[in-house]
């Protein structure tokens, strides 16, 4: 008690500051954790590849190859983990994929629309999905887990009642031809052909340039504009940021609708590619976009997270989805090394989170 | 009160003429009504610019649904509220930031996870670039940041580093700059100091001094009498929704306040009941069984609760 007496009439100044070195500086980053799971991730699949004898994972083939399955997780992660930020969740993400493929494939073969025009229609209903998402969760202020969940369910099933109104089977084939002269499919369905020295080729799908404009995106709306300031404040304290003139259900309903119309362009990305719709495409996404968020870096408590750890956590699953077959092992330990990486990914983001930038 | 050196020595730089000037906000007879609750009942309350005006009160005696009542976020059922002696009505929180009250909440002003720079701005981010370019002018907003913490006499020569790097005054700080900076004439803080020890509730209490000196008017809310004898201009006591009494500096003593609180008696009786106890443990042979009303005990009893 005395020494504080005699320490309060001087200056204040602040009392937990002290010099931090570059290290500490990047550790201190909130995508520090995935950038280090990446790292990791690539050791040990290049290890267990070459062990076995298999160069492809370290070749542009083999890594084109994860990249596209990095992108097609990437495309939607990031939004995913701009709404996670602002501390809700959307777990019909992966039956929204389903539902927007069926839209396109029934507009061109059903409907005989254009299909660019079906692509158009396609996101403008998905996008109005996630708004209805987003004005559900906000009026009544029921946890975005449960009304998404419930949503999952709805919109997978629209899909199918929808489906089977027009096709015996599960899926609407597309007439290739339609694609091939269409210019926004000729966008989401296109990949370049690289021609190899040995005189094989390699293809590059755009589904990694998609991912890779929609993270530098997400990365600038999150950490340079009113918006993202926006986002992490709702995520923080929605009534604290309520309290100092944000809209805050303007900016969650937004970032539901953001989320919808991400889905929208991978199913655009698929359905061009593979040249069909599925009313199972996107299964499971929700769960896949929610762990690259969080290996990314990101709460699920909300307030806090990373658009480029997020970026860095799909790579990460794509790298450990496509390592495991060039490793030649059984596709089953998929699962397996997907729910370590993300126990392992938690433990150390909070870790460092603690040790690092000083926050418990 | 550990407090009391430092905050006299500021007390000399006050503004000898604080107290003429007109107030900055009343409220004139509010009452409040929930159901069948009486929330408040006829409270009257005035902020006059570089003045302190202490709310004091128990829990439960009405001092959010004043302080929400003043910030915007309930209509007062009756009675009226003046902002420089014009009455005026509040429809959101909005309207009363508008008019320069800015309310400081215990615990609900601050994001730890966010840089002290995004805090600072957060809801009123300044903007370069025009269009699809207009951003987040991020090295602006870090600069004045990093004077305006300054200027309240916290050097941060990391603007980047989280809110919840900062100690629990800090932060309440923080807070308070913000407000000042946005253009607060009138700073409503709720209980600043409850969840703070000796040391952040000092740095706490120095600003509210500051803040005074730059000649706010300052709503401070607490039920700690210790904090707000030492800097409080005015004295308002809230019991169980009603104005329990008014005064002025000096006019009153920690121990009176604590009576008019409603606390006080029963604060006698839990210090005495204490005192036995200890004396239990320790001397079981020589258990004091004074007569409680011999008279208030020498040590007023705010001091065995204060932080």
């Amino acid at each position: 008690m005395a020494s504080t007496t005699t320490a309060a009439p001087t200056a204040p100044g602040s009392d937990r500051l002290r010099e931090i070195s570059l290290t500490q500086r990047f550790l201190s980053r909130p995508a520090a954790g995935a950038l280090i799971i990446v790292i990791f991730v690539w050791v040990v699949f290049l290890v267990l590849s070459l062990a076995r004898g298999n160069t492809a994972f370290l070749s542009l083939a083999g890594t084109l190859n994860y990249l596209d399955v990095a992108a097609q997780i990437g495309v939607i992660a990031t939004s995913v983990a701009l709404l996670m930020i602002a501390g809700e969740f959307d777990l019909s993400i992966g039956s929204m994929v389903g539902f927007a493929g069926i839209i396109m494939a029934i507009g061109v073969t059903i409907w005989g629309l254009p299909v660019w025009l079906s692509i158009i229609m396609a996101m403008i209903l998905t996008t109005i999905l996630g708004v209805l998402n987003g004005i559900i969760v906000v009026r009544t202020g029921l946890p975005s887990f449960i009304v998404t969940l419930a949503t999952l369910f709805i919109i997978r099933g629209v899909s199918s009642v929808l489906t089977s109104s027009v096709s015996p089977i599960t899926y609407i084939p597309i007439d290739p031809t339609l694609l091939q002269s269409d210019p926004l499919a000729q966008i989401f369905g296109f990949s370049a052909t690289i021609n190899n020295a040995d005189g094989s080729t390699t293809s590059v799908q755009v589904s990694i340039l998609f991912w890779i404009v929609i993270a530098i995106a997400g990365v600038y709306l999150l950490g340079r504009t009113r918006f993202g300031n926006w986002i992490a404040g709702v995520g923080g304290s929605s009534a604290a940021a309520r309290n100092l003139g944000v809209p805050v259900a303007r900016v969650k309903i937004a970032l539901f609708a953001l989320t919808a119309l991400s889905a929208a362009i991978l199913a655009a990305i698929q359905t061009t590619r593979f040249t069909s719709a599925d009313i199972l495409r996107g299964t499971g996404y929700e769960l896949d976009a929610i762990t690259t968020a969080v290996i990314g870096g990101t709460l699920l408590t909300g307030g806090y997270g990373s658009v480029a750890g997020t970026a860095l956590g799909a790579l990460a699953l794509g790298m450990a989805r496509q390592g495991i077959v060039f490793a030649d092992i059984n596709a089953d330990w998929y699962k397996i090394a997907i729910g370590t990486l993300l126990l392992v990914a938690v433990v150390l983001n909070g870790w460092i989170r603690r040790r690092f930038a000083g926050l418990s | 009160m550990d407090a009391t050196p430092m905050t006299d020595a500021l007390m000399d730089r006050s503004p000898a003429t604080a107290g003429d000037a007109g107030p900055l906000l009343e409220a004139r007879d509010v009452s409040k009504y929930f159901g069948a609750v009486v929330a408040l009942e006829g409270v009257s309350l005035t902020v006059r610019p570089g003045q302190v005006t202490c709310l004091l009160g128990d829990n439960g005696a009405g001092k959010s649904t004043l302080i929400k009542t003043l910030s915007g976020v309930h209509r007062p059922d009756k009675g009226t509220l003046a902002v420089d002696g014009q009455p005026v009505e509040f429809s959101s929180p909005r309207d009363a930031l508008d008019a320069g009250i800015a309310t400081v909440y215990q615990d609900l002003s601050v994001m730890p996870l966010m840089s002290i720079t995004r805090n600072f701005f957060l809801g009123n981010e300044p903007t370069v670039g025009v269009g699809p370019l207009k951003r987040f002018d991020l090295p602006r907003a870090a600069g004045i940041a990093r004077e305006e913490m300054k200027r309240i006499g916290i050097d941060v020569r990391d603007t980047d580093q989280a809110v919840g790097t900062l100690s629990g005054g800090e932060r309440q700080t923080l807070a308070i700059a913000r407000a000042e900076y946005f253009g607060a004439r009138v700073l409503i803080l709720d209980e600043p100091t409850s969840a703070l020890g000796v040391k952040q509730s000092a740095i706490v209490l120095r600003h509210i001094i500051a803040a005074r000196n730059r000649g706010l008017g300052v709503i401070f809310i607490t039920h700690n009498v210790s904090h707000a004898l030492p800097i409080g201009d005015t004295f308002t006591i809230l019991s169980r929704g009603r104005t329990g009494g008014q005064f002025k500096r000096g006019e009153v003593s920690e121990a009176q306040l604590h009576s008019q609180m409603g606390g006080g008696d029963e604060l006698h009786e839990l210090t005495r009941e204490l005192e036995a106890l200890a004396g239990t443990d320790r001397r079981p042979a020589t258990v004091p069984t004074s007569d409680p009303s011999t008279g208030a005990p020498s040590e007023p009893p705010g001091s065995s609760m204060a932080n």
